[in-house]
């Protein structure tokens, strides 16, 4: 056990230094942060020797391994665009994103599984074909469309919720929260609904798949000719089967929904991790960027992580391969 | 008895406290929030327009740009610099009082080596007061437009600025952020109530300042936030949730006007965009023929005469464009009617201009185009390929990030460009010292003429204002002559309004809520 685990560690850590460095790389293609961190009235030799303060100019291998030490040190720099501590950005900003992707995980999760065991249930009526064909929009529009309908029809034509921003903020201690106020509610219910459909269509198709899988196996044959209730043999024993791969495929997609907030975030102004990224893509703030990034990519390792542990403890198999 | 006493009391009093009541408040969206509070640590218009609330200036524009005095009351040129006499009776909102000190202690925080705004002021060599009320700025040789100079070189209290120590402006090399990126303690119409950058930001009206009850604005609380999505923008506007967009695009100005209760303003913007063709160097990078075409004047005249800038203003900008010969707007001194004449398209002139020149199949070069800095940039190069397409010239159009496109014409590494040019001062030596000076630092065009090196030297210092705009003049005719650039048109700004406020729109594309009137 301590072997396979102290295997997969080391795997990370390969994980975030290769992450860490493709992203690194990448940086250098996206532009040149002095020209929007100067006045249009700067001279050259200002700006050049800005490159030099920052260090633009020394080799790609001398500013990644700055980088990188910078980062052990947990020092992650000051933002180019708005000259305050990245550590201090994210930290703010962690709490909007984190709330968003609580509250849309919650609602794909419901609305997936309910839906998912209904359509898998009843395969041919029609209330099944309506929801499954309006779930293909779920995954075929762009989320960007998705939202912009959300707030035409909710916001600006029937004019129920806000259009965007987060407010009905509350302050417990450094976490601001808006999920304990109603004016609060109002604001994320749009941006949440617009993250979860994807996830949910997912959810709603592996449910269903799995559900029609598992009714087709000896041991329902078996509970029926027990004379079980319907109910029990839905719920009880067929639902309790699907749920092993779709509580794995929950896990992975959490780290979905942080990445996809990117896009719901900036169509909403929603005050997160997300928006504060994009805005560091369009100014070139690389140290935004990057510690971004590379905060991401720790999500996903120790999501990933945290799987393995558990497949691990259930099946067998792994232990005698690892 | 007592209790029925004791109610009313508390009623009044309710009435009494609830801001709700007969309080006008300004709800208000635009792309991107300011980057700072500290007035000296960023020279970019949504920071100006921000900090421009709550801090003031020696000098102001009004909506029609006309100076006007603001924390001075006048100013004269002497033989060698300006003197300024301060208004009297001025408070910061902390209650300091506003003196000369406050004066020197902004303007050397405003030279310091960290500050964006050391180069806007660099004719000034020293600073002293002669009084309390009376400041001396020598200038390193006569400086004629000083005071256009300093519109948004905002003054902080050095009292506060020493207690909270933020007397120098924030740099890069600094690892915490300092106290003035989130405070402010300005002496301006509206005070800092609340801000969280990027989500809301909440300003409310200055009872104490000296300018209470001379303008027309009734704002008693300005609430900002900005929403960087353009769609979701316009969609806050046609909600009711926001009363003024600053930015709406341009494509969605038909349905805002359609919208009851809602209209839009529109103003010829002090920007102009063009195309800079670089004859400076000896060989093209990025064309098939040997050498530089662009070093001939017929070849610079045919690119000119091959752009039907009224289609493009017709097709690409919706009619929000104004056409032009020239790169300067009108507004800025030196555009004329003579300067600025009405634009020519002719691609069988500028055929047989090419010819002549020695091209009669013309030639390839490549245009560097923004995507995401002017407005429709990106079309208006598109344009332009099939435009200069029909007179054999095949441009082969890079439109990229402005992020990567600046730096081109910085470094001097493009052949043919799209560039937009805004002049604060509204005097043509910002765009001469810049553009069309043989040292430019914006000069990609590579444009070097003596006589017109000559007078962006001399109108610097000219204080004689007849013949320091002959001068102007001079330099223009002889640019008219061998245009350098290409041209496009001056962009035209509009805003989104709800009907039931009013705010004077301005050149400058800045909110002025001294103005604002909310009925």
């Amino acid at each position: 056990m301590i072997s396979f685990i102290a295997k997969r560690l080391a795997q990370s850590v390969l994980v975030m230094a290769i992450v860490s460095a493709v992203s690194f790389s990448l940086f250098n293609f996206v532009g040149d942060p002095v020209n929007n961190m100067v006045g249009q009235d700067a001279t050259r030799e200002q700006r050049l020797e800005i490159r030099d303060k920052l260090g633009l100019d020394d080799p790609i291998i001398t500013q990644y391994s700055r980088f990188v030490g910078n980062i052990l040190q947990a020092e992650f720099g000051l933002s180019y665009r708005i000259k305050r501590p990245v550590d201090d950005l994210i930290v703010e900003r962690l709490p909007a994103t984190l709330e968003l992707v609580f509250v849309s995980a919650v609602i794909s999760l419901f609305f997936g599984i309910v839906l998912g065991i209904y359509t898998g249930i009843k395969r041919n009526s029609w209330i099944s074909r309506v929801i499954l064909s309006t779930s293909l929009a779920g995954v075929s529009l762009p989320t960007f469309v998705i939202g912009i309908g959300l707030i035409y029809l909710f916001a600006v034509h029937l004019r129920w919720l806000p259009s965007s921003g987060r407010s009905g903020v509350v302050e417990l201690g450094w976490w601001k929260t808006s999920l304990i106020t109603l004016e609060g509610w109002r604001s994320i219910i749009l941006p949440a609904i617009t993250l979860s459909l994807f996830q949910l269509t997912l959810i709603l198709r592996l449910v269903r798949a799995e559900m029609m899988e598992v009714m087709r196996t000896d041991f329902i044959k078996f509970a029926r000719a027990r004379g079980l209730t319907e109910r029990a043999i839905n719920f009880r024993h067929a639902l309790r089967n699907t749920l092993v791969p779709v509580i794995t495929i929950i896990g992975l997609n959490i780290g979905g929904l942080v990445a996809f907030s990117v896009v719901t975030e900036t169509v909403f102004q929603w005050p997160g991790t997300g928006l504060m990224f994009i805005q560091a893509v369009n100014f070139v703030d690389v140290p935004i960027m990057a510690a971004y990034l590379v905060f991401v990519a720790l999500l996903f390792v120790i999501i990933n992580l945290i799987v393995d542990i558990l497949y691990f403890v259930v099946d067998p198999r792994i232990r005698l391969g690892g | 008895m007592h209790i029925k006493k004791l109610l009313t009391a508390s009623i009044i009093a309710l009435i009494a406290a609830n801001p709700a009541l007969a309080e006008n408040v300004l709800r208000w969206t635009s792309q991107g929030d300011a980057l700072t509070l500290d007035p000296h640590s960023q020279n970019e218009s949504p920071t100006i327009a921000m900090n421009g609330q709550m801090y003031e200036s020696l000098v102001t524009r009004d909506a029609d740009l006309i100076l006007h005095p603001e924390l001075a009351e006048s100013w004269e040129a002497g033989p060698d610099g300006w003197t300024f006499k301060l208004r009297k009776g001025v408070k910061f909102h902390n209650g300091a009082d506003f003196t000369a000190e406050d004066v020197i202690f902004s303007f050397e925080r405003a030279m310091h080596e960290a500050s964006d705004y050391k180069e806007q002021i660099k004719s000034i060599t020293s600073i002293e007061a002669i009084d309390d009320y009376t400041v001396k700025m020598v200038t390193n040789g006569i400086n004629p437009i000083l005071p256009n100079q300093l519109t948004s070189l905002y003054i902080m209290d050095k009292g506060w600025s020493d207690a909270n120590n933020v007397s120098v402006p924030m740099n890069y090399a600094a690892k915490e952020e300092t106290f003035a990126v989130r405070n402010a303690n300005g002496t301006g119409p509206f005070i800092l109530v609340s801000r969280a950058p990027d989500e809301m930001t909440v300003l409310a009206r200055n009872a104490d300042w000296w300018g209470e009850g001379m303008f027309p604005g009734n704002v008693d609380k300005i609430e900002y936030r900005p929403i960087s999505n353009a769609a979701t923008r316009v969609a806050a506007l046609l909600s009711g949730e926001v009363d003024f967009v600053l930015d709406p695009p341009l494509q969605d100005l038909k349905r805002i006007e359609a919208t009851e209760g809602l209209s839009v303003k529109t103003a010829a913007q002090i920007r102009s965009i063009f195309f800079g063709m670089d004859q400076g160097s000896n060989k093209l990078r990025t064309s098939n023929v040997d050498g530089n075409p662009f070093k001939d004047v017929r070849v610079r005249e045919a690119m000119n005469l091959a752009i039907d800038r009224d289609a493009i203003k017709r097709v690409v900008m919706e009619g929000l464009a104004f056409p032009t010969s020239m790169i300067t707007s009108p507004g800025v001194l030196g555009n004329t009617p003579e300067n600025d004449p009405p634009v020519k398209t002719d691609p069988e002139r500028a055929k047989a201009l090419l010819a002549e020149a020695g091209y009669p199949d013309g030639f390839t070069v490549r245009l560097d185009c923004p995507n995401d800095r002017y407005n429709n940039d990106e079309k208006i190069c598109q344009a332009a390929v099939s435009m200069y397409a029909r007179i054999g010239v095949i441009v082969n159009l890079d439109a990229i990030p402005k992020s990567q496109h600046f730096p081109k014409i910085q470094n001097r590494e493009t052949d043919f460009y799209m560039l937009g040019w805004g002049v604060p001062t509204l005097d043509s030596h910002y765009v001469f010292s810049y553009l069309l000076d043989a040292e430019g630092s914006w000069n990609a065009a590579g444009y070097d003429n003596a006589r017109v090196n000559e007078i962006t030297d001399a109108i610097a210092i000219e204080t004689d204002g007849d013949k320091r705009t002959s001068m102007i003049n001079e330099a223009w005719i002889q640019v008219k002559a061998d245009m350098p650039y290409v041209p496009i048109h001056h962009q035209v700004l509009a805003w989104g309004l709800a009907s039931t406020v009013d705010i004077p729109i301005a050149a400058d594309d800045a909110f002025r809520p001294r103005f604002a009137v909310m009925k």
